[in-house]
């Protein structure tokens, strides 16, 4: 069964008339956001819309329910954009998804991720209480932190309403360097090499088995000195490089996590660079490290989730599980927290 | 056993009870406020803060946690009956690890100690607040200290990757790890900024950035404060992202001369702001940025030619507060924050607002972020200066949560602005507080009296 809410009314009526309540946006995360036995799916697209946007403040203030694609679209005609890359917006995620999801895409690389962005929330509690957390300023210490505890909560305590996020300038041209490594070990000595430079990389990610793709952004004449220097470095280690003039569109698709199309089962993993030679011996299907090597995206099939939780690797799937977080969080700060906030359990986890 | 004596041989030799042992951790750096704890304990490792947070449980006997005491807004400030954990001690870095771009740290780390153990790999810390040569990671975790850079960089919760934490009923629970992503509920950046209410933390897991390869610091001065901060404006709108933009008024500017002689040209406001990244693409924005400023009615400009002249430019700022307190016997903090488009006129209401007082009102601020730094000078020997100063600080602090702001950008509420909470949150938002706070600490243990209104606390 599903009920929809488009308002901040009808939400607070419909957490008061169900006991169990799974909240869902654009439903492109359906590990996440599909009824289990005995709730009432509550589908918030219609919670859509853009409530404040001031170009000069960096800041914004939407509807939970709206569209990434739409935030974007208002964000590009100021020259900004949401550096935490927020994934599969072309697959309709909206930004209450993206917010209980965790998600981040790759160019979180530059300036960090969703939980570096997210400024303030409003949401309604398990006990139909509307509540506000954060601000619509770009630095704030005033109060708990309720917005943070939304960042990867899958719903835990509360539906979100509302959401601000701090946005940035989007950079004035982009290039990408793709460079294929002789094998995965010089792959990852690179990777390491470049995480500790000043390079300021839009984006760094690792695609098994030895290739890595370099995003830039910047001033046109900037970039090419970078590209350069980026070209001469990777070629010590034995790099063959091509250069993406053109590079929007195939970032578009990583974003939308297309690489993962034709998985059963798509699967977060935060990670380190230290630890991808492990993960690379895990039976994984089509897969991707973003931001250095920070965060693995991969398909797989049942064996392969198997293999994550045998190795007690924590990691979020986000399509083809019930039971979709491992490991659980942590029970001594974490079921007091929800006590607090959904004392009847009428949301996802816990 | 009584309370102390467990106390004392839980912590043999570490446990302060003697007058004149307690006095110096009666306040913080508001010291407008004054409690006599009824000891201060030195634990040297988690396990004794572990300890010393179960006893105080079990005999429902109050603690603050405290480090370096920096807090403006009485963070720290003890409780009459209570205890003081000082974790100064704890001051080690357990590791650095300059491939995972993580340093694991003690609470009682200071703050730039971080950065100096990481500069050799060409790593930092970047949340600089400005007690930064003081201030432990601890503090800054509690209070989600800010500093310069917030507005590209974030606070310190954006730098905390994971925390060990002792909650107030002495359970032992790890938040996060050490990646840039995690899964499940973000639990370690809500501790973050919690003022110590929701437990200590023992363990604390930061990240490390690259330190840039190239600055360019450039200091301008104006006739106006709005002026200066109509140039701010302007940066913005040019799609430029400085790592900092510091504005200074008349009053800032004369202390700071007078305090460390920094060179500074005179005027009624100066704006500091500096772009970094690689060389190229910095100077490329040094162009615009140029431009810019030209267009900004700035009448005198100087770029710093050297690391020696980029430090110069920011020793005046830095040295800024604790210059103006030359001015003037006492003064009074506040960092109140407002959206950056409306700082002309929170700074008119300022002024206005001093005038009618009749006390000095001295401005230093992050531009960038929206962050006044108003300074209320008086004089505590005078009768009832610190009420009218008092009074003057409130009236800021509505203003900032008039103009959509927030009463504080990184102090934190601590006893201070607690009065104030119910001009930002209504009832429910602070109720829901409340609820969070019960249920990890029902015995309200853990930095009693702070950040939550007495009003609300009964509800």
């Amino acid at each position: 069964m599903e009920v929809r809410a488009s308002t901040l009314g009808e939400v607070v009526e419909a957490v008061r008339a169900y006991p169990r309540l799974r909240p869902k946006g654009g439903g492109t995360k359906p590990a996440l956001s599909a009824p289990r036995e005995g709730e009432v799916g509550l589908n918030l697209s219609g919670l859509s819309g853009i409530l404040e946007y001031t170009p000069e403040e960096f800041v914004f203030t939407a509807w939970a329910g709206t569209p990434i694609a739409e935030v974007e679209e208002a964000l590009r005609a100021h020259g900004q954009y949401l550096p935490f890359h927020p994934p599969l917006k072309g697959k309709g995620a909206t930004l209450g998804g993206t917010v209980a999801a965790g998600l981040s895409g790759p160019l979180r690389h530059r300036y960090g991720g969703l939980r570096d962005f997210l400024l303030g929330v409003r949401f309604v509690d398990g006990e139909g209480r509307v509540v506000r957390g954060g601000g619509k300023v770009v630095k704030n210490a005033a109060g708990f932190p309720f917005h943070r505890l939304m960042v990867g909560s899958l719903g835990a305590f509360g539906v979100m309403v509302e959401l601000s996020f701090k946005v940035f300038p989007y950079p004035r041209a982009t290039r990408t360097l793709r460079a294929k490594m002789p094998s995965l070990n010089e792959a990852l000595s690179a990777l390491e090499r470049l995480r500790l430079l000043p390079l300021d990389l839009l984006a760094l990610d690792l695609v098994p088995p030895a290739t890595l793709e370099l995003r830039l952004g910047g001033f046109p004449k900037s970039l090419k000195a970078r590209l350069e220097g980026l070209k001469a470095l990777l070629a010590q280690g034995g790099a063959q490089t091509e250069v993406l003039e053109e590079d929007g569109a195939h970032w578009e698709e990583v974003r939308d996590l297309r690489f993962l199309e034709g998985s059963p089962i798509w699967v977060k993993v935060p990670a380190k660079p230290q630890e991808v030679a492990r993960l690379e011996g895990l039976p994984l299907g089509p897969r991707r490290y973003l931001d250095g090597g920070e965060v693995l995206y991969a398909g797989t099939g049942p064996e392969g989730l198997e293999a994550l939780r045998r190795a007690g690797l924590p990691h979020l799937v986000l399509k083809g599980a019930e039971d979709p977080l491992y490991p659980p969080p942590p029970e001594a700060f974490f079921t007091k927290l929800k006590r607090a906030l959904d004392p009847r359990g009428c949301f996802p986890l816990g | 056993m009584g309370f102390l004596e467990e106390l004392k041989a839980l912590l043999p030799g570490r446990v302060l009870t003697h007058e004149a042992a307690l006095a110096p951790y009666e306040s913080d750096a508001l010291t407008a406020y004054r409690k006599r704890p009824l000891a201060v304990v030195l634990p040297e490792g988690k396990e004794e803060v572990v300890a010393v947070v179960r006893l105080c449980h079990r005999h429902g006997v109050p603690f603050v946690a405290r480090g370096s005491g920096t807090s403006l807004s009485g963070g720290s400030l003890p409780v009459e009956g209570g205890i003081v954990l000082a974790l100064n001690r704890m001051n080690r870095i357990l590791r650095l690890d300059p491939k995972a771009r993580i340093a694991v740290v003690e609470p009682g780390v200071v703050n730039l100690e971080v950065s100096r153990q990481a500069a050799p790999f060409g790593l930092y810390y970047a949340p600089d607040p400005s007690s930064q040569p003081v201030s432990t990671i601890g503090g800054n975790v509690a209070f989600n200290s800010g500093g310069a850079h917030c507005l590209k960089y974030g606070m310190t919760a954006n730098h905390v990757l994971g925390l060990e934490v002792v909650t107030p009923e002495g359970e032992v629970v790890r938040l996060g790890g050490e990646s840039l992503e995690g899964v499940g509920p973000d639990l370690h950046g809500f501790f973050v900024g919690t003022e110590g209410l929701l437990g200590v933390a023992v363990e604390i897991t930061l990240r490390l950035l690259p330190k840039p390869e190239a600055y360019h610091t450039l200091l301008a001065a104006y006739r106006s404060l709005e002026e200066a901060g109509n140039a701010v404006s302007l940066v913005i709108r040019r799609g430029l992202l400085p790592g900092a933009m510091e504005i200074m008024d008349r009053l800032a500017i004369e202390a700071a001369e007078k305090a460390v002689r920094a060179g500074y040209p005179e005027a009624e406001a100066l704006l500091i702001v500096e772009l970094e990244g690689p060389k190229e693409e910095v100077a490329e924005e040094a162009q615009v940025l140029e431009e810019v400023i030209r267009e900004s009615g700035a009448y005198a400009v100087r770029v710093a030619g050297s690391e020696a002249e980029r430090q110069a430019i920011w020793k005046g700022r830095k040295a800024a507060f604790s210059a103006v307190g030359r001015l003037s016997p006492d003064y009074l903090v506040q960092d109140g924050v407002v959206p950056r488009s409306r700082l002309g006129e929170a700074l008119r209401e300022i002024q206005r607002l001093s005038q009618a007082h009749g006390l000095r009102v001295a401005n230093v601020f992050h531009a960038g972020d929206g962050n006044l730094h108003p300074l209320v000078l008086y004089d505590g020997k005078k009768p009832e200066e610190l009420e009218r100063a008092e009074a003057l600080a409130g009236e800021i602090l509505r203003l900032c949560v008039r103009l959509g702001g927030s009463l504080t950008g990184e102090h934190g509420i601590g006893v201070e602005k607690k009065a104030y909470m119910p001009e930002m949150f209504a009832p429910e938002d602070l109720l829901a507080m409340e609820r969070v706070k019960r249920a990890l600490d029902p015995k309200g243990l853990a930095n009693r009296g702070k950040v939550l209104p007495e009003v609300v606390h009964g509800g």
